[in-house]
């Protein structure tokens, strides 16, 4: 008997009507394949299948050091995370966070990935544990931040209060010294992009480096300095 | 600069990253593996214990058999689990693996605790074993977990304590099978309380440090 638990209603009840004749029955398979609702199906399953061959192929490439595939199979990923990450109730402006510690973790654990297994499963149960690490640390902030637009531009200057500006110094002798700590490169994101106010496009003419590779570095730094100031997330 | 534009930058920097890597072994055979080093520790436990007396009580209590067999089982499934976790597109499901032979090694044991109550058939062992029966456990237990997650730390698991947690409950059970080669008596309430402590140390102690190594690798 033909599976039919991925049928549409219509072609359940079509099913059900013709179910005592039995000639109509040994029929049933012909009929079927013959309904353009079942056809569209078996297309997408192929085709769907056909997508996850080809990232799968590119994987293995990646594997073995082919960057042109690995760079093709991270951008083919992009809306595909995004569209698991919204599955998961992510909001909109933290989509693409997400997006970007999937492609991370990818990276990092690109060693993992089993070319007999699928590859579409893989990165979709880690988009799904990346998305649910995004809304904790949504909730997270929810519960320490709030929006208050007229207090925040109520707020007191602090620069006009000396023992504010002794402590913002004292500080500022904290951070040189946090930053100190941090690699090279990254020591050279933090100065250009924080404190010397440029753009990535201005830095990297600047460092000869390229832009996305200082705001990676930028990302790394921030990550590090939060954890040197006892901060986890 | 949009969001987009900033995912598509990104994929290019971590292409330009990209180096050749080893695919990792199949969890199967690092379990394997880890279960092979520790058939060669207990085929030298073995040769410096009394066989003869384990093999003697084994025969006369049938419970006995149930808490080895229980225990033995849960260190083999404990370690298929935590070899899966440590993986990241895994189910978290798969802590439960070991949940059937944890209760059968329980219940088990806590039938062996109950003879030695009711004095039927029973022999528990001079007091003296409990302490060398905890300061074995977590002896045996430490080269064990050390070994195990080096393995586990080539994986990239997105749960680390869930994997320290199967780890150590891996190791503990281990340790508590390979107990019997020189403890082959029932268990007494106090040897119960003692194997459970030290069942906890271990599993307490490969959570937080284990979880720590693990955590070390996902950043």
């Amino acid at each position: 008997m033909t599976d039919v638990s991925h049928y549409s209603v219509s072609d359940v009840t079509i099913e059900s009507a013709y179910r005592g004749s039995r000639q109509v029955r040994a029929l049933w398979p012909l009929l079927t394949a013959a309904m353009p609702g079942r056809v569209a199906m078996d297309a997408e399953a192929s085709s769907q299948k056909e997508v996850d061959r080809v990232r799968a192929a590119r994987m293995v490439a990646a594997q073995a050091g082919d960057r042109a595939a690995y760079e093709a199979l991270l951008r083919d990923c992009i809306p595909f995370i995004k569209r698991v990450a919204r599955g998961q109730g992510v909001r909109p402006e933290l989509i693409d966070d997400v997006v970007q510690e999937t492609l991370f973790t990818v990276h990092q654990a690109r060693h993992t990935y089993d070319p007999n297994r699928s590859f579409t499963a893989w990165l979709r149960t880690i988009t799904q544990r990346r998305a649910i690490d995004g809304l904790r640390r949504g909730g997270r902030t929810r519960t320490r931040e709030i929006y208050a637009p007229l207090e925040y531009e109520n707020h007191s200057d602090p620069d006009s209060d000396p023992e504010e500006a002794a402590i913002r110094l004292d500080n500022t002798e904290v951070l040189k010294s946090a930053i100190g700590r941090l690699s090279a490169g990254q020591r050279e994101a933090v100065e250009h992009l924080a404190l010397a106010y440029q753009s990535p496009e201005q830095a990297a003419n600047i460092t000869s480096r390229s832009a996305g590779s200082l705001r990676v570095d930028w990302h790394r730094a921030l990550k590090s300095l939060r954890m040197q100031f006892g901060r986890k997330d | 600069m949009t969001d987009a534009d900033v995912n598509v930058r990104l994929a290019k920097v971590l292409a330009d990253d990209l180096t050749p890597v080893r695919r990792l072994v199949p969890p199967g055979l690092r379990v394997l593996i880890w279960l092979a080093v520790v058939g060669v520790v207990a085929c030298a436990l073995a040769t410096v214990s009394d066989v003869g007396t384990l093999i003697r009580r084994l025969t006369v209590v049938p419970e006995m058999w149930l808490a080895v067999t229980g225990s033995i089982l849960t260190a083999v499934l404990a370690a298929i689990a935590a070899f899966q976790l440590s993986l990241p597109d895994r189910k978290a499901s798969w802590a439960l693996l070991p949940l059937p032979a944890v209760l059968l090694w329980i219940g088990a044991s806590g039938v062996g605790c109950l003879r030695s109550w009711t004095g039927a058939e029973t022999y528990a062992g001079p007091d003296v074993h409990s302490q060398n029966c905890l300061f074995f456990i977590l002896g045996i237990s430490l080269p064990l977990s050390l070994l195990l997650f080096v393995m586990l730390r080539r994986g990239f698991s997105l749960r680390p304590n869930l994997t320290a947690i199967t780890g150590g409950l891996a190791c503990a059970s281990t340790a508590a099978a390979l107990l019997n080669l020189f403890h082959p008596y029932d268990v007494a309430a106090t040897d119960l309380a003692v194997h459970s402590l030290a069942v906890a140390i271990v599993i307490s102690a490969n959570t937080i440090f284990g979880g720590r190594i693990l955590m070390s690798n996902k950043h």
